[in-house]
């Protein structure tokens, strides 16, 4: 059985189709990177999944669950979602991924630990006391990870996480992601950064204007595409 | 030339009022204070709460309610004390309560004009928010007690302007208290409607001094709540 199971999802806003009826399974441990251009629909698409906002129409189901507005809290629970520009509350970086667990009722013995635990994984156990308003972009990006890797979610999704970050950024973001996928989390990653889903991900979708054009493993979608518009997006000569 | 002496004498009466510690200026002093300070309190736990509600949710013809409440933010207090005082009066339908010229009918007068103040400056602070701190609540799976702390943190500062704001309307303003509370010597009698008093009966000076008495205590009331304003604003 598919981790996120999505069959002919549709979304509009104000008349203008978003997404135009998505089908695709992503296999539970699996990292997957959705490409393609801006306002190709991969942001509305992760909102979708994390129950945010509903489908006009088709069905998604997590572990076989059809995601419903009423049970899409429970669903949430096991799901973390990390968006491309992160809202830090107005406290330190220890409480900022502390509150994750407090909001799950964790015990504060535990917290500590996963807090120090998930700081450590993005390199931010020195800037734990700072408030977190005060950081650059980079470390808040990284504050938003931890607090999403700390409750231990089976399902990452990541809108742009390191869009306009710095390499040592992206390194560091990259390498907690390839981390939490050796440890069988199933990670969905947006990006429009085709580098980046060639370093990190096992398969590739590419969406355009609301539709999956292509989804293959990485080797195959890079050196082999079936769409002759994987090939031009991938050369960069995808005109949009 | 007049006109400036009659100031000063105000401003050294004011400093020997102060000095000397007059129990009457004393009455007047605390009950302006105590009915100004319990109206805005009252007027923040039913603003504060209602402007939550408003803001936190949307229902069909909200902008209408938030435009009317805009509206009574700058409400005449003269207008306010009408009112009150046709609901308390003997024949009103809240004459039973025999509170018409009391400190009670001043403070359900003030209540009522810093009400609108506080729930539309709480509406226009969480409108304010960045739309995507709900979300982001909600993807973290925040209950709902939870998410409502973190809103409030989060609009503190704009809570605080929110009681300036309510109190400044409530110790300055004189329509209302005169209306409803009549300026009775020894009970009702308020620093704004002594001033009116000793102004129409040509006390200049005493209406100065008190004036002045209502600006440092205008003064204090603010710096005080501006220093908490100041210590818990944002750092983004």
């Amino acid at each position: 059985m598919a981790h996120v199971a999505l069959r002919s999802v549709r979304k509009s806003y104000s008349e203008k189709e978003i997404l135009k009826g998505i089908s695709m399974d992503i296999q539970r441990g699996e990292l997957i990177s959705i490409v393609g251009p801006s306002g190709s629909g991969k942001t509305t698409l992760l909102r979708i999944i994390d129950g945010l906002v509903p489908p006009d129409s088709g069905e998604i189901r997590i572990d076989g669950n059809r995601l419903t507005k009423e049970n899409a809290p429970t669903i949430r629970a096991r799901v973390g979602m990390v968006f491309q520009k992160p809202l830090l509350f107005d406290a330190s970086v220890y409480d900022n991924v502390a509150l994750s667990l407090k909001f799950r009722g964790v015990p504060n013995d535990l917290i500590r630990k996963k807090v120090e635990e998930a700081l450590d994984l993005v390199k931010l156990k020195d800037l734990a006391k700072r408030n977190a308003l005060t950081l650059s972009g980079g470390e808040a990006q990284r504050v938003a990870l931890a607090r999403t890797l700390v409750y231990d979610p089976d399902l990452i999704l990541l809108d742009e996480p390191t869009a306009n970050l710095d390499p040592a950024n992206v390194q560091i973001i990259e390498r907690a992601l390839t981390k939490a996928n050796v440890e069988m989390k199933t990670v969905v990653l947006v990006t429009h950064n085709i580098f980046q889903a060639r370093r990190i991900a096992k398969r590739v979708a590419l969406l355009l204007d609301g539709a999956v054009i292509e989804i293959q493993d990485t080797e195959s979608f890079f050196n082999r595409p079936l769409d002759p518009r994987t090939r031009l997006f991938i050369d960069g000569d995808l005109v949009y | 030339m007049e006109g400036i002496g009659i100031f000063l004498e105000g401003i050294s009466k004011a400093f020997g009022l102060i000095l000397s510690s007059d129990p009457e200026i004393l009455r007047i002093t605390v009950l302006s204070l105590e009915v100004s300070m319990v109206a805005t309190l009252v007027g923040a736990a039913l603003g504060m709460p209602l402007g939550f509600l408003i803001s936190s949710r949307s229902f069909h013809g909200r902008s209408l309610v938030v435009a009317i409440i805009n509206t009574f933010m700058g409400v005449p207090p003269v207008v306010v004390g009408l009112v009150v005082y046709l609901l308390l009066s003997s024949s009103g339908p809240l004459g039973f309560l025999r509170i018409l010229y009391t400190p009670q009918a001043m403070i359900l007068a003030q209540a009522l004009l810093t009400f609108p103040v506080v729930c539309g400056l709480t509406i226009s602070s969480i409108l304010a928010l960045d739309p995507s701190l709900k979300e982001t609540l909600k993807s973290l799976s925040a209950p709902r007690l939870w998410e409502a702390a973190i809103l409030l943190k989060e609009i503190r500062v704009g809570l605080i302007t929110a009681l300036i704001a309510a109190f400044g309307a409530a110790i300055s303003e004189v329509g209302a208290i005169m209306m409803v509370g009549g300026n009775i010597l020894g009970y009702t009698r308020a620093l704004t409607t002594a001033i009116m008093l000793y102004t129409n009966t040509g006390e200049f000076a005493l209406a100065i001094a008190l004036g002045i008495i209502l600006l440092i205590l205008s003064f204090a009331v603010n710096l005080t709540l501006t220093i908490i304003q100041m210590k818990y604003r944002k750092r983004r």
